[in-house]
């Protein structure tokens, strides 16, 4: 539920800058779209007149496969003076190369936050200062959280010649058996444990 | 290991003080009581390393407390936690600094095989990239556990054939997983 004071934003927001749209379905806190080609002023008038000074996250979103706009970035800023936070969406026009601008200008410290975005969903961001892969290694060839992309991973060559020199080993999709696992949301521990969404290697389920 | 022989006298002051064993035997005996551990802390397996060296375990019971954080000062590389396929480099670059003899023990169910993360970005056992002596299953080890799986690479270290391997022929240890 929004709180009267999350309200109140929303609608200041939604007033003070025509190309903002709401985004129905926030149940926390002031929530709104914003066109990519504006995104960096709604920014610069969120932090020097509306007060939010603090990023608090940036995050990548696949919608989907065969979602349009399939590719979003989404910002989380915080007033340190009146307690409230926005979440700002931006939808990358173009779903095969998806591209936001970069909130680097603005807040420092989206830096790192843009930078996970795009290594592992793919978004890219312009005008960021320094746009490398931040968790997977540089030669990595995909964004391992869009939703195509298998959990197990795919077969790529290791990132270090030597330790293959040495080893052979190659980075391989890992085994699932019967995962991926899954915590249901039951009463009893029994049915919220985590069990394997495929339960065809179980000993007790004898194969046809 | 040992025996103390009277038949061996050579001074009859210390006849009874003198001990006759098989210097492979004295070798092991001191080599696996001064096993000096580098702890490759790379996740919560870590955690329970330090409280495994700490005062209400304490690892220096067993005579392996001497915990480097140096390969080169190390020679049983305790790989604590999940590998990434982007640490797993790092992790076999440390492998190669520490000088021989070295061991290699898998602590807790990622090191040994991937554990809970079957994705993209682990490496499924460190034992692809290092060979391992001990495993230690756990998630995370307990420290008596890690205890238990370094007793055991006491007795292996302790059944060695030290002096050969001394004499530089030690072979390259092969990769349980290939
Ligand atoms: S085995 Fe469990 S406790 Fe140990 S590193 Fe892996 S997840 Fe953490």
């Amino acid at each position: 539920m929004l709180s009267e004071k999350d309200l109140e934003l929303q609608k200041h927001l939604l007033e003070a800058y025509p190309y903002v749209t709401e985004r129905p379905g926030s149940a926390d806190h002031a929530s709104v779209d914003v066109p990519a080609d504006k995104a960096l002023e709604f920014a610069r008038a969120l932090r020097d007149v509306e007060g939010f000074a603090a990023i608090q996250e940036c995050c990548g979103c696949d919608w989907g496969v065969d979602a349009s706009p399939r590719f979003s970035a989404i910002w989380h800023l915080y007033n340190y003076d009146k307690h409230l936070y926005v979440r700002m969406n931006v939808y990358a026009p173009d779903n095969a190369k998806p591209e936001v601008p970069s909130m680097c200008p603005i807040w420092a410290g989206a830096n790192w936050h843009e930078r996970e975005a795009y290594d592992l969903v793919g978004v890219r961001f312009a005008g960021h200062p320094d746009l490398r892969r931040i968790m997977m290694w540089d030669a990595y060839p995909y964004h391992p959280l869009r939703k195509d992309f298998p959990l197990a991973g795919v077969e790529v060559p290791f990132p270090d010649a030597d330790t293959v020199a040495q080893t052979g080993v190659k980075v391989m999709p890992a085994p699932q058996n019967g995962g991926p696992f899954v915590s249901g949301c039951g009463h009893t521990l029994r049915t919220s444990e985590p069990f394997g969404r495929d339960q065809e290697w179980r000993e007790n389920n004898r194969k046809g | 290991m040992s025996s103390t022989n009277t038949e061996v006298g050579y001074n009859s002051k210390i006849e009874g003080g003198v001990v006759v064993t098989k210097l492979d035997a004295a070798l092991n005996w001191i080599r696996s009581h001064s096993v000096w551990p580098m702890p490759m802390g790379l996740a919560c397996c870590a955690i329970e390393f330090m409280s495994a060296s700490c005062s209400r375990f304490d690892i220096s019971r067993f005579g392996m407390e001497v915990t480097r954080f140096s390969p080169r000062q190390a020679d049983c590389m305790i790989v604590a936690g999940t590998v990434t396929y982007k640490m797993a480099e790092a992790v076999r670059r440390i492998y190669d600094q520490m000088a021989e003899p070295k061991w290699v023990v898998a602590m807790g169910a990622c090191a040994s095989s991937g554990g809970m993360f079957r994705s993209y970005s682990t490496l499924q056992g460190v034992d692809r990239i290092i060979p391992v002596d001990v495993y230690i299953s756990g998630c995370p080890t307990r420290p008596e556990a890690l205890f238990d799986g370094l007793m055991a690479l006491q007795e292996m270290i302790a059944k060695e054939p030290a002096l050969r391997l001394l004499k530089r022929e030690r072979p390259v240890k092969p990769l349980y997983f290939s």
